[in-house]
C-alpha cells in the first residue's frame, strides 16, 4: 500500500512541477505578444504621461522575471489579478464561469461514459453483430460532424419543437433541476461528440483481450459471455479505458467554445474567446493556466485509477 | 476389468481456417475412454491434439470448426447441443487445464475467486463451501501454505504451484472428465516431475478420466493407462502404455524413440588455451546479483552445455560474453586477451567472433527481410563483402544449412517452417566467420525430430569449421547428444563444471544429481520408483 502512496505522491510532485513550466511558457508566450498593453487600454488618443502612469500602475515596467513572480504567487493564492478590460478582479469574472463549466463538463460525462461503456460492452460482446454495426456507425456518425452542426440539429429537432431551450439563461441562482433542464441540449451535443471515442476503445480494449488464454478458460468453465466479458475481460481493460475518459473529460472542460457559443453557455471558453479578442492579456493567462491544470489533474486521477485497478502493480510479489 | 465408456468420438473432422481457405486440421479420429481411465495423446505440435481435446468438450477454437464425426460424452451428443447445455457441462463435469497456468489465471483475480468460480456458478456448492474445499484440494496438491496460497494473485505464485492451482481448480466441481493441455510442459524438470506427481494423485484419489496431451514420451508414460499417437490430424497408432514402449508397431512412433539415441561422437579430452574464459564475473540487474563469481572456459571445436533452471543465470552469462551486459567485477578473456565489459568498447572483430542463435526463431529474424539480406548483412558488415561475392557467399552459407538456394533465398521468415527459420538463425551467425556460438535454447521450441535435424546440423558445422559453441539449455537430453563439457548452474552460480563423462557418471553434486534424476525415462514405473526412492532418505529436502 505503501507503494502506491509514494507512487500518487511522486505523480503529483510531477503534475506541479509540469504545471510550472507550463505557466513559464504560457507567461513567455504572452510577452512575446506584440503591442503595449496601456496603449491598447487607453486607446490612440491617451497621452504619453497617462500611458506611463498607467504602465507604473500595472507594474508593467518592473523586468519579465519579476513579474512572472507576482503573478505565479498571486495565482497560487487564487488571486489572478485585474481584468484589464473592465477592471474587475479576474477571480470573479473566472469563479462562476469556471464553475459552469464544470457542470456542463460533469453533466456531459455523466450522460457519455455509462453510455459508451454500456455500448462497448456490448459491442464487444455481440462483435460483428448489426447492433454492434449499428453502433459503431451511429458513433462514427456523430463524431464525424462538427460540433456546431450537432448542436444546430439538435436545435432544430428538440429546441424548434419547443422540448428544450436553445439558449442557457442560468446565474447563480437557478436551481439544479432547472440548470439541468436549461443545459441539456449543450451536455447532449457534448456526449454525442466524445461517445464514439470513449465507446470505440473500450470496445477494442475487450475484444482485443477476448483471445488471452484466461479468456478461453472462462469458455471453458462454463460462464456465460456477458459474465466473461464482465467478469474476466473488463477488469484487465481497465487501464486504457480510464485514460481514455480521462483525456475526454479533460477535452469536455477545455474545448467546448463553439458549443458554449451556440447555446449562449456562460463558460470559460466564451470567456477565454472573449479576453483574446479583447487583448485582455491577464484573463487570457488564468484561462489557460486553469486549462492546464485540468488536464494535469485528469491525467494525473487517470494514472493512479489504472495503477489500483492492477493488481499486479497493487499486490508485489 | 472393463467399465464403462465415458466420452466416445467416433470419424471426427476438424477444419481451421488461414485467411479465406479452411483446411482440414483433424481427419477422422476415433477415440474411446472409460470412466477413470486416463489416455495419453502424444504427437508434434500441429498433429491437432489440442484440438482434438478441447473438441472433447465440445469446443472449437476462433477460427476452426468441427465439420464432421460424432463426440457422445456419457449419453449426450455434444455436437448438437445447444450452448447453453455446452456450458453447463463445461467446467462441472469436463474440466481443462491449460499449457501455460501463467497465462490462464485472469491476472485480475485471486485464485481461490477464480477457483470458486465453476462450483458457484453451476450450483455446485456455495461460496463458503467452495473455499474450505479449495483449500481441502490446494492441501491435496501440496502446495505450501494451502490456507493462504488462494488469496494471492496469480502473478504472486510461482509456474509449478500455478499449474498444482489450476489442476486443484478443474477438480472444484468432482467433474468426470479432465482435459490436461501440456500441463507440464513449461514448467522446470525438477518442477515438472512435482506437477506430474500431484496430478497422477489427484486423479487416482477421485477417479476422474483424463485426457493428458503431451509431445513428450517419457512423461506421458508416466500418467497414462493407454497412448494415441497422432500425426498431422490423423491416428498412427493407439496402445496400452506398456505395450506401447515396449513394441512401437509404426515406423513414426519409433522415430520419436530415435531422436533420444541420436548422440554425438565423443572427442579428446580439451588441450591447450581456451578460446574464451569466464573468469569471476559478478553482475547485476539493478542490485540483485545475478551472477556470482561465475567461471568457465570454452575450447575450440568443443561445445559447453550451460545447464540450470529458469532464473539459473544462463542467459546473463550470455549477455556478459556478448558484452550486452557489462560485469561488475570479472572478465571476459577472448583468446587470453581481456574484452571490453560493454558492447561499445569492442572493435567490430572482436563482435565478429562470438555470434548469437536465439530460442525463438520466430522473433529473432526480421520478418520484412528476406534471407539474402538476413544472411547477407553480417557478411557484408563484418567482411566488407559486396555484390557479386555478397550473393555467392549467401548461396553458400544455405547450402551449408541444407536449404536450396534458388529456391529461398528470397524468401520471407514468414514463408518458413520452425526449424528452417532456427537454420536461418545458424547461418546469420556463420556468416560472419565466428569462432564461438553461442546457442541459447535453440531447440527448446522445437519438435523432437526437427531438434535432431538441426543438432546434427549444429555439429557438422562444428567439425567442418571447428567452432565452439556455448549451449544453453535446461534439456538434459540434449546435454547427452551433443555436449563435451557441462556448466550446472542454479541462482547465478557454478555448481559443477566438467566433461561430460564426468558430469554423468557419479558421484555428483546434490543439485546435479537431483536435475539428472529428474528427466523423465521411458519406463511407466519411473515416477513411482523416484518418488519412492527421494522419499526414503532422511536427507530429503523441503522442497
Amino acid at each position: 500500500m505503501s507503494n502506491v502512496i509514494r507512487m500518487i505522491l511522486v505523480r503529483i510532485s510531477l503534475g506541479i512541477g509540469l504545471l510550472f513550466i507550463v505557466s513559464l511558457v504560457i507567461f513567455s508566450a504572452t510577452e512575446l505578444l506584440p503591442g503595449d498593453l496601456a496603449t491598447q487600454l487607453l486607446g490612440q488618443s491617451a497621452t504619453p504621461e497617462t500611458v506611463a502612469a498607467l504602465r507604473a500602475q500595472l507594474g508593467l515596467n518592473d523586468p519579465a522575471p519579476l513579474r512572472y513572480w507576482n503573478w505565479l504567487t498571486g495565482a497560487l493564492t487564487g488571486d489572478f489579478g485585474i481584468a484589464l478590460s473592465n477592471g474587475r478582479p479576474i477571480s470573479d469574472l473566472i469563479g462562476t464561469r469556471l464553475g459552469n463549466t464544470v457542470f456542463l463538463a460533469l453533466y456531459a460525462a455523466a450522460l457519455s461514459v455509462p453510455i459508451s461503456l454500456v455500448l462497448g460492452i456490448l459491442a464487444a460482446l455481440w462483435r460483428n453483430s448489426f447492433f454492434d454495426r449499428i453502433a459503431n456507425a451511429g458513433a462514427l456518425t456523430a463524431i464525424s460532424f462538427p460540433e456546431f452542426f450537432v448542436a444546430y440539429i439538435l436545435v432544430l429537432w428538440l429546441a424548434q419543437t419547443g422540448i428544450f431551450p436553445s439558449m442557457v439563461r442560468i446565474n447563480p441562482t437557478t436551481d439544479f433541476g432547472d440548470r439541468l433542464y436549461m443545459t441539456f441540449l449543450p451536455a447532449l451535443t457534448l456526449t454525442l461528440v466524445v461517445t464514439a471515442h470513449m465507446m470505440r476503445m473500450t470496445r477494442a480494449a475487450i475484444i482485443n483481450l477476448m483471445a488471452s488464454p484466461y479468456i478461453e478458460m472462462a469458455r471453458l468453465k462454463g460462464l456465460s459471455p456477458l459474465r466473461i466479458v464482465l467478469r474476466h475481460a473488463l477488469p484487465n481493460a481497465l487501464a486504457p479505458i480510464i485514460n481514455v475518459i480521462a483525456l475526454n473529460l479533460a477535452y469536455l472542460i477545455t474545448g467546448v467554445v463553439v458549443v458554449e457559443v451556440v447555446f449562449v453557455y456562460p463558460g470559460l471558453g466564451q470567456l477565454m474567446v472573449d479576453a483574446v479578442s479583447n487583448r485582455d492579456i491577464a484573463v487570457v493567462q488564468a484561462v489557460a493556466l486553469i486549462f492546464a491544470a485540468a488536464y494535469v489533474a485528469l491525467n494525473l486521477i487517470a494514472d493512479v485509477l489504472s495503477t489500483i485497478t492492477n493488481p499486479r502493480l497493487m499486490h508485489r510479489r | 476389468m472393463t467399465r464403462d465408456v465415458l466420452l466416445k468420438i467416433e470419424g471426427l473432422r476438424i477444419e481451421g481456417r488461414s485467411g479465406d481457405t479452411w483446411t482440414e486440421i483433424v481427419k477422422g479420429i476415433d477415440l474411446t475412454l472409460h470412466k477413470g481411465e486416463v489416455l495419453g495423446l502424444i504427437g508434434e505440435s500441429g498433429a491437432g491434439k489440442s484440438t482434438v481435446g478441447l473438441a472433447a468438450m465440445g469446443f472449437a477454437r476462433d477460427g476452426c470448426r468441427i465439420t464432421g464425426g460424432t463426440i457422445d460424452f456419457d449419453g449426450l451428443d455434444l455436437r448438437r447441443s445447444s450452448e447453453g447445455a455446452l456450458r453447463d457441462l463445461r467446467g462441472a463435469r469436463i474440466a481443462y487445464v491449460a499449457q501455460s497456468a501463467a497465462a490462464s489465471f485472469n491476472p485480475a483475480h485471486k485464485l481461490i475467486d477464480q477457483y470458486c468460480e465453476a462450483p458457484v456458478t453451476h450450483g455446485v456448492m456455495p461460496r463458503e463451501e467452495a473455499e474450505k474445499d479449495a483449500i481441502d484440494l490446494y492441501r491435496r496438491m501440496q502446495l505450501p501454505d494451502p490456507d493462504g496460497i488462494g488469496f494471492r494473485y496469480p502473478h504472486q505464485v510461482s509456474g509449478g504451484q500455478l499449474q498444482r492451482a489450476m489442476t486443484a481448480m478443474a477438480m472444484s466441481c468432482r467433474p468426470d472428465l479432465i482435459i490436461f493441455d501440456e500441463p507440464t510442459t513449461a514448467l522446470d524438470v525438477t518442477t515438472q516431475i512435482e506437477v506430474l506427481a500431484a496430478i497422477r494423485d489427484i486423479v487416482r484419489q477421485f477417479d476422474t478420466a483424463a485426457i493428458y496431451i503431451t509431445h513428450d514420451l517419457a512423461v506421458v508414460a508416466q500418467a497414462a493407462d493407454r497412448i494415441k499417437v497422432l500425426l498431422r490430424g490423423e491416428e498412427v497408432e493407439e496402445a496400452e502404455t506398456r505395450a506401447m514402449l515396449d513394441a512401437p508397431r509404426e515406423a513414426y512412433t519409433k522415430s520419436l524413440w530415435a531422436v533420444r539415441t541420436f548422440a554425438r561422437p565423443e572427442q579428446p579430452a580439451a588441450t591447450g588455451k581456451p578460446i574464451l574464459s569466464v573468469s569471476n564475473v559478478t553482475a547485476a540487474y539493478g542490485t540483485v546479483n545475478v551472477l556470482e563469481d561465475v567461471s568457465f572456459d570454452i575450447h575450440a571445436g568443443r561445445t559447453v552445455a550451460v545447464v540450470g533452471e529458469s532464473g539459473s543465470g544462463k542467459s546473463t552469462a550470455a549477455r556478459v560474453i556478448t558484452g550486452l551486459l557489462p560485469p561488475k567485477k570479472g572478465q571476459v578473456l577472448f583468446q587470453g586477451e581481456s574484452l571490453p565489459p560493454a558492447l561499445k568498447g569492442r572493435t567490430r572483430d572482436q563482435l565478429r567472433q562470438v555470434q548469437m542463435i536465439y530460442q525463438m526463431a520466430d522473433t529473432a529474424l526480421n520478418p520484412k527481410l528476406r534471407l539474402r539480406e538476413l544472411i547477407g548483412r553480417p557478411a557484408q558488415m563484418y567482411l566488407g563483402l559486396r555484390g557479386k561475392a555478397l550473393e555467392t557467399r549467401v548461396r553458400d552459407l544455405l547450402d551449408l544449412i541444407e536449404l536450396d538456394p534458388d529456391t529461398y533465398i528470397d524468401r520471407l521468415p514468414g514463408e518458413l517452417s520452425g526449424g528452417q527459420k532456427q537454420r536461418i538463425g545458424i547461418a546469420r551467425a556463420l556468416a560472419a566467420e565466428p569462432k564461438l556460438i553461442i546457442c541459447d535454447e535453440v531447440t527448446s521450441a522445437l519438435d523432437q525430430i526437427v531438434q535432431e535435424g538441426i543438432l546434427k546440423l549444429l555439429t557438422r558445422l562444428q567439425t567442418e569449421f571447428g567452432l565452439a559453441y556455448m549451449f544453453i539449455t535446461h534439456d538434459l537430453a540434449t546435454v547427452r547428444a551433443i555436449a563435451d563439457d557441462v556448466v550446472v548452474m542454479q541462482q547465478g552460480r557454478v555448481i559443477e563444471k566438467g566433461t561430460k563423462i564426468e558430469m554423468f557418471a557419479p558421484p555428483h553434486e546434490p543439485y546435479t544429481e537431483l536435475l539428472l534424476s529428474s528427466v523423465p525415462e521411458m519406463d511407466p514405473d519411473w515416477l513411482t520408483r523416484l518418488l519412492a526412492r527421494r522419499a526414503a532418505p532422511i536427507t530429503h529436502g523441503a522442497d
